[in-house]
């Protein structure tokens, strides 16, 4: 199956693929069979060893793992540890694996108290929620929530083709201004957009909402400078602290106590 | 055939979350059978308590990755609901056509890429690519159809951006809306030919007598809101789903479970057929009757079936509320609104089954209590006791240890389980 195959003539290589899903909502996953029109050429790139939610066959002579989700179990320790072994290539796929994502809230508080409120007087088995790269090497990074179909196609045509893989260092104001959208802090809403990597085509905030900064930092941005920015603009610094913490992306930040 | 075997099937495939299959059989009569949800728990409802009202949405929407949109509009409706907000018309619309964009995507992944592969003997739709064309091209048809309405509505299909607490942030743009008018009459084709796919199948014969539970309005089949209502009878206000559900937990299971006038009860596109048919668009109630599906049917198997039918239902439903948006004024969209104390349920059917968020809000309209019953944690308790039923069944058949694993495995395909859903 992952032999050498040609398409338009070129000869090349199809990507021994696995996808494996943690603490997630799978939605990342489900981008693999979105893009319809294009999905069939999508596939032709890939062959796919081991898919448990689209596929029944279950091989483990993969290359690439993309890791869906965050970490938040004793079992799902040993299985990342087992698939790092594996694969030659492991992808942190989704803002769940790169940061930790929405489930990083669940941090806020004491894991007897989530236990009390949810499963009262059940033996449950629950860690703190951790980001794939807390735990094993991550090769590859595909922030997003969820991740753009369309940069995961980029990316695996790099990887067919042995290129770079590249994502945008430069903010989602960039791509906010090329769609002429009004500034959100015209509006008097806070907007992540300034600190947080471009790549999903200003997707939110050319729906009238907020970014939220899903897909992590942008490099070299100015923390200080923003919450200088907030207070200026009088906006509310709890209202910042609320959408800064949504994704738990921008973790390293110091400035974050400013 | 083998007296005694062991079906342990970890991590069961083609279907969204984790869980196992465990049957054993011994001197040829059953001593076990469970499913059991192994899940990982997130804690949604506990992450939600101090969270401002505005940034409730795009929290729930994450619970799930293929049914973001019905999650977002269950706890946007609570919300409106406890603080007595009223959404304008065109947002209403626009979010209604959001429910049937989700749905559609959500039912042709089931049928395509989930189900198909079991009838066909192949372990996913990649091998039906080279064998069945144009089944796949028209599942694939139907699936963008249905993330194309929910992006135009809700800003993207997956983890909607539009959708707010007092109504959308943004109107579907009208061009946009032709364009889908178009493409929805163009795709109507897939239908007959997946309606045609699916005809010549045979559902397994399992029939085992349940209660089905599903939303109910008089005017239109089910989507946003209504009565909370039973096959045995049942018919209760949205506030008392708490009474519909008593949720309840075992030791095996993440997901909890639920029973309402017996020891189980299903949700579900078969569920809101069966409550529901008389509301199904003709041609949807003609193809039920040519699909052999008939009210109230206790086959669970037939939920494929009944999907089928919702997605003919689903396409004229859509056209009809294209053109219903081109014909209104879309500047009015989103309802001013001062946070306040109060609390309420909002109740949806999302595409596997009724949907309940209940949220209480202080003064500053932050969530002081949240509470999420999902579909899938209603149909653990059917899935359970039905599967015990087919393996005795199958056990009184003369069926071998691999027919009955399929068996078991294509039942619980057929209730399309969200199982990340019901852990959360």
């Amino acid at each position: 199956m992952g032999e050498k195959i040609t398409q338009q003539g070129v000869p090349f290589e199809r990507l021994k693929i696995a996808s494996f899903d943690f603490t997630c909502c799978e939605g990342c996953q489900l981008q693999l069979t979105n893009r319809e029109s294009s999905l069939p050429d999508f596939l032709g790139l890939l062959d796919v060893r081991n898919f448990r939610e689209i596929s029944s066959e279950r091989h483990d002579d993969y290359d690439i793992a993309l890791i869906e989700g965050s970490i938040s179990r004793p079992d799902e320790v040993e299985r990342l540890l087992k698939i790092r072994k594996q694969a030659k290539i492991l992808v942190a796929f989704g803002t769940c694996a790169c940061f930790g994502g929405v489930n990083n809230l669940k941090n806020n508080h004491s894991i007897q108290n989530l236990i009390d409120e949810v499963y009262p007087g059940m033996a449950i088995e629950t860690l703190p929620v951790r980001k794939i790269s807390d735990l094993v090497k991550v090769d590859l990074s595909i922030p997003g929530c969820p991740v753009d179909k369309g940069e995961v196609e980029r990316v695996m045509v790099s990887l067919v083709t042995g290129s770079r893989v590249t994502l945008p260092k430069y903010p989602v104001c960039v791509e906010c201004k090329a769609q002429l959208t009004t500034c959100l802090f015209e509006l008097g809403e806070i907007c992540l957009g300034p600190l947080t990597r471009a790549g999903c085509n200003a997707i939110c905030t050319s729906g009238n909402t907020p970014c939220l900064g899903c897909r992590g930092p942008a490099e070299e941005i100015n923390m200080a400078a923003f919450f200088e920015l907030v207070k200026e603009r009088g906006l509310s610094l709890d209202d910042l602290h609320e959408k800064l913490a949504c994704y738990n992306a921008f973790e390293p930040f110091p400035s974050h106590e400013a | 055939m083998k007296r005694d075997y062991a079906i342990d099937i970890r991590h069961l495939s083609r279907v969204e979350g984790h869980a196992n299959i465990h049957i054993t059989v011994r001197e040829g009569q059953l001593v076990e059978s469970q499913w059991a949800v192994v899940e990982t728990p997130r804690f949604f409802e506990v992450m939600l308590k101090g969270m401002s009202a505005e940034r409730v949405p795009f929290l729930t929407s994450r619970i799930c990755g293929i049914c973001s949109i019905s999650h977002a509009l269950a706890s946007i409706r609570a919300l409106e609901r406890a603080m007595n907000i009223t959404p304008p018309l065109a947002a209403k619309q626009t979010r209604l056509l959001a429910m049937q964009g989700e749905t559609l995507q959500s039912h042709a992944l089931h049928l395509f890429f989930l189900i198909a592969p079991d009838f066909a003997g192949t372990s996913s739709v990649l091998p039906l690519m080279q064998s069945h064309p144009d089944l796949v091209r028209a599942g694939l048809q139907l699936k963008e159809l249905g993330n194309e309405i929910s992006s135009i509505t809700a800003g993207r299909c997956t983890h909607p951006v539009s959708l707010v607490v007092g109504g959308i942030s943004k109107a579907p743009d009208k061009q946009r809306l032709q364009q889908l008018r178009t493409m929805i009459v163009e795709r109507k084709p897939s239908l007959e030919i997946a309606c045609s796919f699916f005809s010549s199948l045979v559902m397994p014969n399992f029939s085992r007598e349940t209660e089905f539970i599903s939303l109910r309005n008089a005017a239109s089949y089910p989507s946003i809101g209504g009565r909370l209502v039973s096959t045995d009878g049942i018919d209760r206000e949205e506030n008392d789903y708490l009474l519909m559900t008593n949720e309840y937990t075992r030791e095996f299971s993440t997901s909890k479970f639920t029973r309402l006038s017996r020891n189980s009860s299903v949700s579900g596109a078969l569920a809101r057929f069966n409550n529901n048919h008389d509301l199904l668009h003709p041609n949807a109630q003609k193809a039920a009757e040519q699909l052999g599906l008939r009210p109230i049917c206790h086959n669970p198997f037939m939920n494929n079936i009944a999907q089928l039918v919702e997605c003919i239902h689903i396409l004229e439903e859509a056209e009809e509320l294209v053109n219903s948006l081109l014909n209104m004024d879309l500047r009015e969209i989103k309802t001013p609104y001062s946070p306040k104390a109060g609390a309420a349920t909002g109740a949806v059917e999302a595409p596997r089954g009724i949907l309940y968020h209940s949220m209480e809000t202080d003064a500053a309209g932050k969530v002081t209590k949240a509470d999420c019953v999902i579909p899938t944690t209603q149909n653990n308790g059917n899935i359970h006791s039905d599967l015990r039923a087919l393996a005795r069944q199958a056990l009184e058949e003369g069926k071998d240890d691999r027919e009955t694993a399929k068996l078991c495995e294509m039942l619980v395909r057929s209730y399309d389980p969200c199982i990340s859903c019901s852990v959360h």
